[in-house]
C-alpha cells in the first residue's frame, strides 16, 4: 500500500540543548586509516550575515572510499572507530567545525570515480527542507573530472570546492542565497 | 548500480516550498536556484544507521530524566516509521525535542516569560523495531509566542528528526495536535501544500491511552520509498 511522504518542517531556533547528542564533531577514533584533515564550515543568509543557529550534517566515505553502510557491498576495509557520520551547530561566528580524515574516492552509477567528497546537509531557523550540498578539495586533479561538478555551471563551482587556510584547515562558506548562493542538490 | 534509488518527491506536492514569505525567516534564509538533480550514487544511498548508538532505556521516556515528575498533561505518542511503498523502515532512530507544558524551551535563546520546568528537558530519543514501531512518553508541550507577526502563537508541536536508510532519506519535520485552532494562523504549518498538511496532525488514540494515566496520540511518519526494480519484480 503506498504511502505519502510526511512533510518537511524547519528544526526551528531551539534544538540545541533538547537535542540528544547533538554534537559529534570528530569523526574519526584514534588510529583510523588515512589523512587527517580539519573542517570548517562557516554559514551565511542571503545577505551575507552569518547564522549562528544552523545545524550542519556530514556523511563520508572512510578514507578507502567504503561507506559504512550495507548498501556498499565493495571488497574495501570498513575501519572500527569510524561511522561517517557528524553534526554540530554553528557557533556565534557562523561556524561548525569537524576533524575527520580525508574520504576516498567512490565510484558513480554510469562508470568512473567521483572525486573525494564529503556530504552535507544544512538545517536551520527559516529553512523548510533539508538544503543538500557538498565539500570538495581545492587542488585535488580528479575535480576535472567529477561527474557531479559536470552538472553544475562552470561560474557556481568553486562554491562546492573547500580551500585549505594558513593553519592547514579546509574552509568552505556556505552560503543559503545570495550572489554566493551555495549549489544545493536535489538527491 | 541503478540511477533512481528512491523516489523524488514531486515539487509542490509534499514539501513546502523553500521561501515561503509569511514565515518571514524563509526570505534571507532560501536558496533562489533551482536545485541541481543527482542521479543517485553510493553517497545519496547511504546514510547513518546510527545502529551503533546505544540507547538508554528511558531515553525514550521524557517524563524520567530528571530528579521529579515534570509538569503538564502526560501523554504517550507513538507510531510507525514507513516509507512510501507502506513497508515499514526497521531499527529507524527517531529524535524528538520540545517545549515544555507551559511553552519554554530548555534552551538559553528562549526568553519567552514562561516557567521552566526543572523536571523537564525536552529531549528523547527511540529506537523503531523491525516493523518501525516506535514510542514516546512525554507531556503535551504548551503554545507560545513568536516575533513572526503580530501576536503570532505557535501551536502546540513536536519536532521529530529521521534518519530512515539513506542520506536522502533524512527528515526533519513538526508533529501537530489535532484540531488546534492555532493550526489555521502558523506559517510554518501552512508553508506545506495545503493537501499534505494534516500528514503533520496526530492523531487521538483512545486505544492507546491508559487509564489514570496517560492520554495518546498516533503520527506515523513516512520516508522515501525505493523505486521498485526489475529484481523485485521477479
Amino acid at each position: 500500500m503506498s504511502r505519502a511522504l510526511t512533510p518537511s518542517q524547519t528544526i526551528g531556533p531551539f534544538y540545541f540543548g533538547t537535542l540528544a547528542n547533538a554534537y559529534r564533531h570528530d569523526l574519526a577514533m584514534p588510529g583510523v586509516a588515512g589523512e587527517r584533515i580539519e573542517i570548517a564550515l562557516t554559514l551565511h543568509d542571503a545577505a551575507g550575515a552569518i547564522v549562528p543557529d544552523g545545524l550542519l550534517e556530514v556523511w563520508q566515505a572512510n578514507s578507502h572510499g567504503r561507506y559504512n553502510h550495507p548498501e556498499d557491498r565493495r571488497n574495501l576495509p570498513l575501519d572500527a572507530g569510524f561511522e561517517g557520520y557528524g553534526r554540530a551547530s554553528t557557533d556565534t561566528q557562523g561556524c561548525a567545525r569537524f576533524g575527520t580524515v580525508k574520504p576516498g574516492r567512490v565510484p558513480w552509477p554510469a562508470g568512473g570515480l567521483q572525486a573525494a567528497h564529503v556530504n552535507i546537509s544544512v538545517f536551520a531557523r527559516g529553512v523548510l527542507n533539508r538544503l543538500a550540498t557538498r565539500l570538495y578539495f581545492d587542488g585535488d586533479p580528479a575535480l576535472a573530472e567529477d561527474p557531479v561538478l559536470k552538472l553544475v555551471e562552470p561560474e557556481r563551482r568553486a562554491t562546492l570546492i573547500a580551500k585549505r587556510d594558513a593553519a592547514g584547515v579546509w574552509r568552505l562558506p556556505l552560503y543559503l542565497g545570495g550572489p554566493n548562493e551555495t549549489v544545493f542538490f536535489d538527491c | 548500480m541503478k540511477e533512481e534509488t528512491y523516489r523524488r518527491p514531486v515539487a509542490g506536492q509534499d514539501h513546502p516550498a523553500n521561501l515561503s514569505p509569511a514565515y518571514k525567516s524563509t526570505v534571507s534564509r532560501s536558496p533562489s536556484r533551482p536545485a541541481i538533480v543527482l542521479p543517485h550514487s553510493l553517497s545519496e544511498i547511504t546514510g547513518p544507521l546510527l545502529r551503533e548508538e546505544r540507547l538508554d532505556s528511558v531515553e525514550n521516556d521524557l517524563t524520567r530524566r530528571r530528579m521529579g515528575e515534570p509538569l503538564g498533561e502526560r501523554i504517550i505518542v507513538q507510531g510507525r516509521v514507513l516509507d512510501e511503498n507502506g513497508k515499514p523502515v526497521p531499527e529507524a532512530l527517531v529524535e524528538i525535542w520540545q517545549c515544555n507544558a507551559a511553552g519554554r524551551y530548555h534552551h538559553p535563546g528562549d526568553q519567552h516569560d514562561a516557567p521552566l520546568d526543572p523536571n523537564f528537558y525536552g529531549g528523547g530519543r527511540a529506537r523503531a523495531d523491525a516493523d518501525g514501531n516506535y514510542k514516546f512518553i512525554t507531556i503535551k508541550p504548551g503554545a507560545y509566542p513568536w516575533g513572526n507577526h503580530h501576536n503570532a502563537w505557535r501551536p502546540a508541536h513536536i519536532h521529530f528528526s529521521l534518519f530512515g536508510p539513506a542520506f536522502a532519506t533524512r527528515l526533519i519535520t513538526q508533529m501537530y495536535f489535532p484540531q488546534d485552532p492555532l493550526l489555521a494562523f502558523d506559517p510554518i504549518y501552512n508553508s506545506v501544500p495545503e493537501a499534505a498538511r494534516a500528514r503533520l496532525q496526530a492523531a487521538f488514540d483512545m486505544e492507546a491511552t491508559q487509564p489514570q494515566w496517560a492520554l495518546a496520540y498516533r503520527f506515523d511518519i513516512v520516508l522515501r520509498g525505493r523505486n521498485a526494480t526489475p529484481m523485485e519484480n521477479t
